[in-house]
């Protein structure tokens, strides 16, 4: 461990502070040599010499430590960065993360198998949909069960609409954070567009809980297909703009290519997952490589980029949208018609027309509702693709109604680990860029 | 072994960087995920001949891109000298994530080179994920009921 105590608050600092210190980034003569080379985003075993480079940088008195975040609106939220410059250019950075930490993994201890949708969805908040969806399937294979078709499609169909919401989010951002504000009207008008479809589906814009253990909370409502069709016919037309707004622009080409630049061997090293990993040419995606629900029989593309900088991971997320408009088209065709939920009475409530009935059915309903199922014990961990990377849930149950550990694998929170990498040696404008081609999302980071 | 049809390997500490090594070698590229759990009050739990349950089990997710799987190796580590040694040498991605665990469970990890909390405090007491450390609560004042003044 480091040395810590570099500015230790004092006896008398107020009780109601909390305190990070240990946490933050210190100056060089304080901070242990692998620290400083995890800083300045070292990754791969190095030869003394480079990393006798790499740790002697400039004098601590030439160089300033200062802090971008937690409060700033190109952070996505409350990411921190410490930031070590040398003028203009980043020489370390560090983040310091836990400012929008809510115990969420502790809370999923307390709640049911029913209720934990609730809690999960909240994490990674653009992109809820995998979140349930990966609870779900965790709980699922513990308990042995077999979802009927027309569950399975409804699933990849939400998955996929929520796909785009988060895209056109990050392409919003991306924009935004780059200085184009039309971008980000844009972007924000398409998501917008997006969850009106998601609130017609499940009843809310955000944090839908509709992805339940079992299959889903309600069937697709009438005249779904005609929604959707609208929405995907538009989206070509506006993407095209999008190309012509930022992709073919030389002011946008500036600022992305060769920017935060990262290669397949340190990708996989720092454990980072979807649009960044693919960014550096690894085809890499579970959709395709590790297929669930029904991805298996979607005909679609793995978008990959060829450098790894921040254009290829703009360029990869752009191009997704497109693919995620050609499964939706193939979820329009292919719906079957059938259940949407496992009709087992000891997983998913009975239809509300026998609670009027059946007492028998009353019965179920109330006990799923007040103290839930119990799921055979066991540990799983599950994971998807989600717009960032592998979402994983490791999943132990003891036999009770409630997870006995409940864990997430945020992308997000993986992901991060590589900005030292992409930053060093950029100037503290690429900065900006550089975090938003990440696409952390802070509630997942922090949980 | 398998569960859920998932490979999982139980491995002794002491083993643990040698096995995660041998297996970065044979495909096992990524690490995906580190975590913990705390068997406090669940302490009985299926686990195969010759591995002894301890109290907490720190819980390593490999993935191999070229078989498409995934394997899960179970560490079991004792209360009384929760002590692991870390990945991170084989794997600089596990750093940020024995951090959580060390945040959450108290598990060190040996030959970190930066085991600090990560997500609460630096200041904070306890560890939140150990199942003894109580689920905090605000009181909630009723109506009618006598005031703290």
């Amino acid at each position: 461990m480091t040395v810590t105590d570099h500015n230790a608050p004092a006896a008398n600092a107020d009780p109601h502070l909390t305190d990070e210190s240990a946490q933050e980034m210190a100056p060089r003569a304080l901070t242990g040599g692998v620290e400083v080379l995890r800083e300045v985003g070292s990754v791969l075993r190095l030869s003394e010499a480079d990393a006798q480079a790499l740790t002697t940088g400039p004098d601590d008195a030439e160089t300033t430590i200062i802090n971008m975040g937690p409060q700033h609106p190109s952070t996505h939220g409350v990411l921190r960065l410490m930031l070590e410059l040398d003028g203009e250019t980043v020489l370390r950075t560090k983040p310091v993360i836990g400012y929008l930490h809510t115990g969420m993994e502790k809370t999923g201890e307390q709640l049911t198998y029913l209720q934990g949708g609730t809690n999960v969805t909240r994490m990674d908040y653009a992109s809820p949909i995998f979140n349930e969806l990966v609870f779900c399937l965790a709980a699922e294979q513990l308990l042995g069960v077999e979802l009927p078709p027309r569950a399975v499609w409804i699933r990849t169909l939400m998955c996929e609409l929520n796909r785009l919401t988060s895209h056109f989010l990050f392409l919003a951002t991306n924009g935004m954070d780059l200085g184009s504000s039309s971008m980000m009207i844009y972007g924000w008008r398409e998501r917008e567009e997006g969850l009106r479809i998601l609130e017609s589906i499940t009843g809310l814009r955000m944090n839908h809980n509709f992805i339940r253990v079992g299959g889903t909370a309600a069937d697709l409502p009438d005249g779904w297909q005609e929604k959707l069709t609208a929405y995907l016919d538009s989206i070509p037309a506006r993407l095209e703009d999008y190309e012509a707004l930022m992709s073919y622009q030389p002011i946008w080409r500036e600022r992305l290519q060769g920017v935060g630049v990262i290669t397949t061997e340190e990708a996989l090293a720092l454990g980072a997952t979807g649009p960044i990993l693919r960014s550096t040419g690894y085809a890499w995606d579970l959709r395709r490589s590790m297929p669930y629900l029904a991805y298996d029989q979607l005909d679609f593309d793995v978008v990959v980029g060829t450098y790894g900088d921040s254009y290829d991971r703009y360029a990869i997320r752009l191009n997704e949208v497109r693919e995620s408009a050609r499964i939706l088209r193939q979820c329009i065709e292919q719906m079957p018609e059938g259940d949407y939920r496992l009709q087992d009475k000891k997983v998913t409530p009975p239809p509300r027309g026998r609670i009027d009935e059946s007492m028998e059915a009353l019965i179920h309903h109330f006990k799923i509702f007040t103290e839930g199922f119990k799921v055979p014990e066991g540990e799983v961990y599950v994971a998807v693709e989600s717009p960032r990377g592998e979402l994983g849930c490791y999943l132990v149950s003891d036999g009770s109604a409630t997870p006995y550990r409940m864990h997430i694998r945020g992308p997000s929170f993986v992901n991060l680990q590589v900005l030292p990498h992409l930053m060093q040696g950029g100037l503290i404008a690429d900065a900006v860029a550089i975090i938003s081609s990440v696409d952390p999302i802070m509630g997942e980071v922090d949980r | 072994m398998t569960a859920f049809g998932q490979r999982v390997a139980f491995v002794d500490r002491d083993r643990l960087v040698e096995t995660v090594r041998t297996l970065r070698h044979e495909g096992w590229i990524q690490c995906l995920d580190v975590t913990g759990v705390d068997y406090l009050t669940s302490p009985r739990r299926s686990l195969p001949a010759g591995v002894a349950p301890e109290r907490f089990e720190v819980v390593v997710t490999l993935i191999n891109h070229t078989l498409g799987e995934r394997l899960r190796l179970r560490v079991q580590v004792p209360e009384g000298d929760p002590e692991v040694p870390s990945l991170f040498n084989e794997h600089p991605g596990s750093e940020a994530m024995e951090r959580e665990v060390f945040d959450m469970f108290g598990i060190s990890f040996s030959g970190h080179p930066d085991l600090t909390r990560i997500l609460m405090p630096e200041d904070w007491k306890g560890h939140p994920l150990r199942k003894d450390y109580a689920v905090g609560r605000i009181p909630v004042q009723f109506k009618d009921a006598p005031g703290p003044r």
